[in-house]
C-alpha cells in the first residue's frame, strides 16, 4: 500500500496545491474526487470523448487518459478556474450562453477547455481550422453548429475582427 | 411576449460554470461501486458461478449472482402504467438471469470499495454455462426450429399487429399498374448520450432513494416497486441534471438492481457507473428493422394497392417491445393515402442487445423506408421528387381516424418551398443531370410525419405545482424532465405569460425531480412535454392568478373581475392602472396580521388530443464513387412544429437532431460477430459518431402553423429532426449516381457492394473467382 501512493504537489487553477494520489489514478479521478472538480466530466475513460479536457501548461489533455502523478509541478487548469475573482464570466463562457451552445452541459467544460486553448494561441483560424481543432469532442446534443458560432465569435471578438 | 423570444437557457449559467450537478457529482464519495459481471456467450443457461477467486480481491464487499435474486420478472418499457392486464407491458427479465438471451447479459455484480477491485473481481467470477444456439436476425428467428428466446413467444414473435384497409389483392388486378417491390434495412445504432447510465441509491426514512440518470422517475419508481416487490411508495427516485437521454435513459436501467443490493446490504450507499462500453451492450439501442414494400402503382403515380412487411429486431428482452414498429406502421398509410393497403408488422426477440425508445421511435425507420421507396416509385415512372410529393402526400384536411390528428394546414408545401428555396433545388437537379466520372453531385428529398405524445394508445397528462414567493416570483414545479433539450426554459417562459410575470427569470423552475416531492408526471418522451405541460401551467397558473387577484380585491377595493396581472404589476383591467406590484401583494400575503396566506396552485391536465408534426429535409450530397464515399455538403431541415416557443433552443434542438441524422445515414453502426454474437465496435472510436468533421453548416427553418389544440399553438419537435435526414441523404445519392441504396449505413461497404453490383466499379477479387 505503501509505494502505492505518492505525495505531488502542482498549480490548480492559480493556486499550489498538494496531494496523496494512488499513483494508478487518473487526473480526472484526482480532479473529481479529491479536489471536487466536478466540471471534469467522464464520458468514456479511454480518450474518445473529449469530455474531461482540462489544460496542462497551457496544452489541452484528456484527463481521463493522463496519470494523476504525471501533473507534479504543472499548472493545471478545469473550468472552475475561467471564473473572474468577482464571479464574472469569461467570454467564452458567456458565448457559449448567448449562441445556445449547451444542451444537455454534458459536454461543454471540455469543449469550453479546447475553445480556451485554441483562443489563447490568439490565432485567427478559419471555420474548418475550428472544425479540425475542435474535432476531438463528442457531443450528441447540439450538432456542434452553436458551439463553432460560440468559439469563432469569440476569437473574432477577442482580435477585434467586426462582423 | 415572453413566448416566442430567444432567450437563454435558465440553466445555461449553471453548465458553462460547471456548477450543474449530475448524478455522480452528487454522489459521496464513501459508495460502494457495483459491477456488473457479463454473460460471455449469446444464447443458454448459468449452471454455476464461482467467487471463491473473486472474493479474495481485497475491498471486494460482496459478489451477488443470478441464483440469489428474487424470481420477479419485471417490465422496464418508459411507459404509462395501464390499469389494464393487456396493455401491461411484458415483464420477461429478472434482476440477474440465470437463462443468458444476449452476449453481455447480466449474469453476476461485484460490490466492491473501489473501480479497481470491482474490476480485478469481476474478472475473476467463474461462470459456467449450458450454452444454446443462438440467433441474431430477426426474420432466421421467426422460423421453424430456431432457439425459441422466450418460452411465452413461440417462434420468438414478441408481437405481431396488422391494418387491412380496402382489398389489396383485388386492386393489384388493375391493368397497366407499375409494381416496384423493394426491401430496406435499417441498423442497430445506439443513444451515445455522453453521459453514461449511472445511478445510486441508499436507504432513508425507511425509503430505498435513488438518484438516477433518468428521463422518467415517476416511471421507474413503479418499475423499482415491481421488480423488488416492494410498495411503490417505499421507492423514491430522485433525478438531477442528466447528460443526455435520446430514450435510452426512458427506459428502466440498473436501478432495480441498485436498489435491490442496496437493501440486501442493510440501506448502504452504493453506485453503479455503467462503462461506456456497457453502455453500448447492455442498455438499449434503436430497432434495426427490414422493410419490405410492395407497391402498385398508376402511370401517374396514384398508389393503387400497397403492402408493408416489418421485421424489428427486439434483441433479448421486451422493453419498449412492439409499440416501435406499430409506430412505424402508423405512418405508412398516412403518410401517403391509399385505399388498398395491407401491413404487418413482427417485433421479434434475437439474441442481442436490448432495443427500446431511441429519439424518433420507430420513425427514423420507417421514413428511410418510406421516403427511399417514394423516390424509388418517382425513378420508375420518370416523375419528379418533389412534384410527386406535392400531388400525392397526405393532403390538407386528412383526418387520422384513429388518433383524430388533422392535417389543418398546407404544411408539408410550405415547409418544402422553404427548403428548396434555401438549396436552390431545381438550379442544383438540373446541374447534376447526366453526370459521368468518379465525383458526382446528388441533390434529395425526404419528407416526415410525427405524432407529438402517446394518446390515445396511451394516458397523456401533465401536473403542474406553482407556489408564489414573497418578492413575487413563482417556483413552478412539473414531472416533466429536462434532459438537455431546453424544456425548463419552455416552461418558465409559458409560466410567466400565462400569469402576466415580468419574465421568465420570475419563474424559478425546480428541474430536479424527486417523485417525493414533484407532482406526478411521465417524463421526457414521444416530444410530449412542451405540448403537454402546455395545458397544465395554463390551467395552473390560471388557478394561481385567480387567487392573486382575490387576494387583490382585499388590497385594492377592486372586484377581482376587474383587476390583472401585467408586467408583474396588479393592474385595473379597464385602463391597466398599475394599483401595485405582485411582489408587495405576495409580501403582505405572507405576513398580513389580518389575512396570512400562501398563495399556491397545483393541478392535473389530461391530455385527449395529439398533434401531428411534420416537416422535411434537402440534402445535397458529393459521391466519390471509386471510394464509395459519400459526403454531405449541405443540408436543410424545415419543420411546422406550430408556434416556436423559444426559436433559438428550437433551432439547436433540429441541429442536433440532423447530426444524429447524418450519423444514421452515412456511419453509425453496432455490429456484432455472426460467429459469437459478441458486440465488436462497443466504443466510441470504433463506433462512428458524427464528429465537428462530418458535417457541413446545419440550416434549421420554420413554418409556425399554430397548432389549434393546444393553449400555445405548439407540437412536437424533440425527436422529429432525426426522422427525415437518412432518406433525403440516400435520395441525393440516388440522384447523383443512379443507385438506390436500401441499407443503411451508406457507409463505403455498402456503397462498394452497391456500386459494384451496379457496375459503377468494378470488384478486382470478384472477377479474380
Amino acid at each position: 500500500m505503501k509505494d502505492q501512493y505518492r505525495l505531488i504537489e502542482f498549480n490548480l487553477n492559480g493556486k499550489d496545491v498538494a496531494c496523496m494520489v494512488d499513483c494508478r489514478a487518473s487526473l480526472t479521478d484526482m480532479l473529481r474526487n479529491d479536489f471536487r472538480l466536478t466540471s471534469v466530466k467522464k464520458g468514456c475513460e479511454v480518450g474518445e470523448c473529449g469530455a474531461c479536457n482540462v489544460i496542462i501548461d497551457g496544452e489541452c489533455f484528456n484527463s481521463c487518459i493522463y496519470l494523476a502523478v504525471w501533473v507534479r509541478g504543472k499548472h493545471v487548469r478545469t473550468l472552475e478556474g475561467l471564473m473572474g475573482p468577482n464571479g464574472e464570466l469569461s467570454d467564452i463562457q458567456q458565448a457559449f450562453i448567448d449562441e445556445t451552445a449547451v444542451q444537455c452541459g454534458f459536454c461543454t467544460p471540455g469543449f469550453i477547455m479546447s475553445a480556451v486553448e485554441i483562443l489563447e494561441t490568439g490565432k485567427l483560424y478559419t471555420r474548418d481550422e475550428l472544425r479540425k481543432l475542435l474535432s476531438g469532442h463528442l457531443c450528441r446534443c447540439t450538432g456542434y453548429e452553436n458551439i463553432l458560432n460560440a468559439v469563432e465569435k469569440t476569437m473574432k471578438k477577442r482580435l477585434g475582427i467586426v462582423e | 411576449m415572453i413566448v416566442g423570444k430567444s432567450v437563454p437557457r435558465v440553466d445555461a449559467f449553471d453548465k458553462v460554470t460547471g456548477r450543474a450537478k449530475y448524478t455522480d457529482d452528487l454522489c459521496d464519495r464513501s459508495a460502494l461501486l457495483i459491477r456488473v459481471v457479463r454473460s460471455t456467450i449469446a444464447h443458454g443457461f448459468v449452471k454455476s458461478v464461482d467467487i471463491s477467486e473473486a472474493m479474495k480481491v481485497p475491498g471486494v464487499v460482496r459478489i451477488f449472482t443470478c441464483f440469489d435474486v428474487p424470481d420477479i420478472p419485471f417490465p422496464t418499457a418508459g411507459h404509462p402504467w395501464s390499469v389494464e392486464e393487456a396493455h401491461q407491458d411484458v415483464a420477461d427479465r429478472l434482476l440477474l438471469n440465470r437463462h443468458v438471451r444476449y452476449y453481455g447479459d447480466d449474469v453476476a455484480a461485484v460490490v466492491a470499495e473501489n473501480e479497481v477491485a470491482c474490476a480485478q473481481a469481476a474478472r475473476l467470477v467463474k461462470v459456467e454455462y449450458d450454452p444454446l444456439p443462438f440467433v441474431l436476425d430477426p426474420i432466421q428467428a421467426m422460423q421453424e426450429g430456431q432457439p425459441q428466446l422466450h418460452e411465452a413467444y413461440p417462434h420468438n414473435i414478441l408481437k405481431h399487429t396488422s391494418i387491412r384497409n380496402g382489398n389489396f389483392e383485388e386492386a393489384r388486378k388493375e391493368e397497366g399498374l407499375v409494381c416496384i417491390d423493394k426491401w430496406y434495412t435499417t441498423p442497430t445504432v445506439q443513444h451515445c448520450h455522453i453521459e453514461n447510465f449511472i445511478c445510486y441509491a441508499y436507504e432513508e426514512a425507511g425509503k430505498t432513494v435513488i438518484v438516477s440518470s433518468t428521463q422518467i422517475p415517476h416511471i421507474v419508481r413503479r418499475t423499482v416497486g415491481q421488480a423488488l416487490g416492494i410498495p411503490w411508495g417505499s421507492v423514491r427516485i430522485i433525478k438531477p441534471y442528466i447528460g443526455g437521454g435520446f430514450g435510452n435513459k426512458q427506459d428502466t436501467l440498473y436501478e432495480p438492481l441498485c436498489g435491490w443490493i442496496c437493501r440486501q446490504l442493510g440501506g448502504r450507499l452504493v453506485k453503479i457507473d455503467i462503462p461506456r462500453e456497457d453502455t453500448f451492450i447492455s442498455n438499449r439501442v434503436r430497432h434495426a428493422i427490414k422493410f419490405h414494400i410492395i407497391s402498385y402503382v398508376r402511370k401517374d403515380g396514384t398508389y393503387v394497392a400497397r403492402k408493408l412487411e416489418m421485421f424489428s429486431d427486439q434483441g433479448a428482452y421486451a422493453s419498449h417491445g412492439h409499440s416501435i414498429a406499430a409506430k412505424g406502421m402508423g405512418a405508412f398509410p398516412q403518410m401517403y393515402p391509399c385505399p388498398n393497403v395491407e401491413c404487418d408488422a413482427y417485433t421479434v426477440y434475437t439474441n442481442k442487445s436490448v432495443s427500446g425508445a431511441m429519439r424518433g421511435y420507430g420513425i427514423p425507420q420507417a421514413m428511410f423506408a418510406f421516403e427511399s421507396h417514394t423516390d424509388d416509385v418517382c425513378k420508375a415512372l420518370g416523375l419528379d421528387p418533389v412534384a410527386y410529393r406535392r400531388s400525392h402526400i397526405m393532403p390538407v384536411g386528412y383526418k387520422d381516424g384513429f388518433s383524430k390528428n388533422e392535417n389543418y394546414y398546407d404544411t408539408f408545401n410550405q415547409c418544402m418551398d422553404k427548403a428548396i428555396e434555401y438549396m436552390d433545388y431545381y438550379a442544383r437537379r438540373e446541374e447534376f443531370k447526366n453526370q459521368t466520372g468518379p465525383i458526382r453531385k446528388g441533390i434529395g428529398l425526404s419528407c416526415f410525419w410525427y405524432n407529438t405524445g402517446v394518446w390515445p394508445i396511451s394516458l397523456e397528462h401533465s401536473s403542474c405545482r406553482m407556489v408564489l414567493n414573497q418578492d413575487g416570483t413563482i417556483q413552478l414545479q412539473v414531472g416533466e424532465t429536462e434532459i438537455g433539450q431546453g424544456a425548463d426554459t419552455a416552461y418558465a417562459q409559458m409560466a410567466a405569460e400565462v400569469i402576466g410575470l415580468r419574465d421568465y427569470t420570475d419563474v424559478h423552475v425546480v428541474s430536479s425531480q424527486d417523485t417525493d416531492v414533484t407532482p406526478f408526471g411521465l417524463g421526457a418522451y414521444a416530444s410530449r412535454q412542451t405540448y403537454m405541460c402546455g395545458f397544465s401551467i395554463t390551467q395552473t397558473g390560471q388557478i394561481l392568478k385567480k387567487k392573486i387577484l382575490e387576494y387583490a380585491q382585499e388590497l385594492t377595493r377592486m372586484p377581482a373581475y376587474e383587476l390583472d396581472i401585467v408586467e408583474g404589476n396588479i393592474v385595473r383591467a379597464t385602463d391597466e392602472r398599475v394599483l401595485m406590484p405582485l411582489g408587495d401583494l405576495a409580501t403582505e400575503a405572507f405576513y398580513s396580521l389580518t389575512h396570512s396566506v400562501h398563495i399556491t396552485a397545483e393541478s392535473t391536465y389530461q391530455i385527449k388530443t395529439n398533434a401531428y408534426s411534420f416537416g422535411c429535409c434537402i440534402a445535397e450530397v458529393e459521391v466519390d464513387v471509386p471510394l464509395c464515399r459519400a459526403e454531405v455538403k449541405k443540408i436543410i431541415n424545415v419543420h411546422d412544429c406550430g408556434r416556436l416557443i423559444n426559436p433559438a433552443l428550437a433551432e439547436a434542438q433540429v441541429e442536433g437532431g440532423m447530426s444524429m441524422g447524418i450519423g444514421y445515414a452515412l456511419s453509425e453502426q453496432l455490429i456484432y460477430d455472426e460467429k459469437t454474437g459478441r458486440g465488436l465496435n462497443n466504443n466510441l472510436l470504433d463506433y462512428k459518431l458524427s464528429t465537428t468533421l462530418d458535417h457541413p453548416h446545419l440550416e434549421a427553418q420554420f413554418v409556425e402553423n399554430p397548432e389549434p389544440t393546444n393553449p400555445f399553438g405548439t407540437k412536437a419537435l424533440g425527436e422529429p429532426p432525426a426522422t427525415p435526414v437518412a432518406p433525403a441523404i440516400r435520395n441525393a445519392i440516388l440522384n447523383a449516381t443512379g443507385v438506390a441504396v436500401d441499407d443503411l449505413p451508406m457507409n463505403p461497404k455498402v456503397l462498394f457492394r452497391r456500386f459494384t453490383e451496379e457496375g459503377l466499379i468494378h470488384d478486382p477479387w470478384r472477377e479474380e473467382k
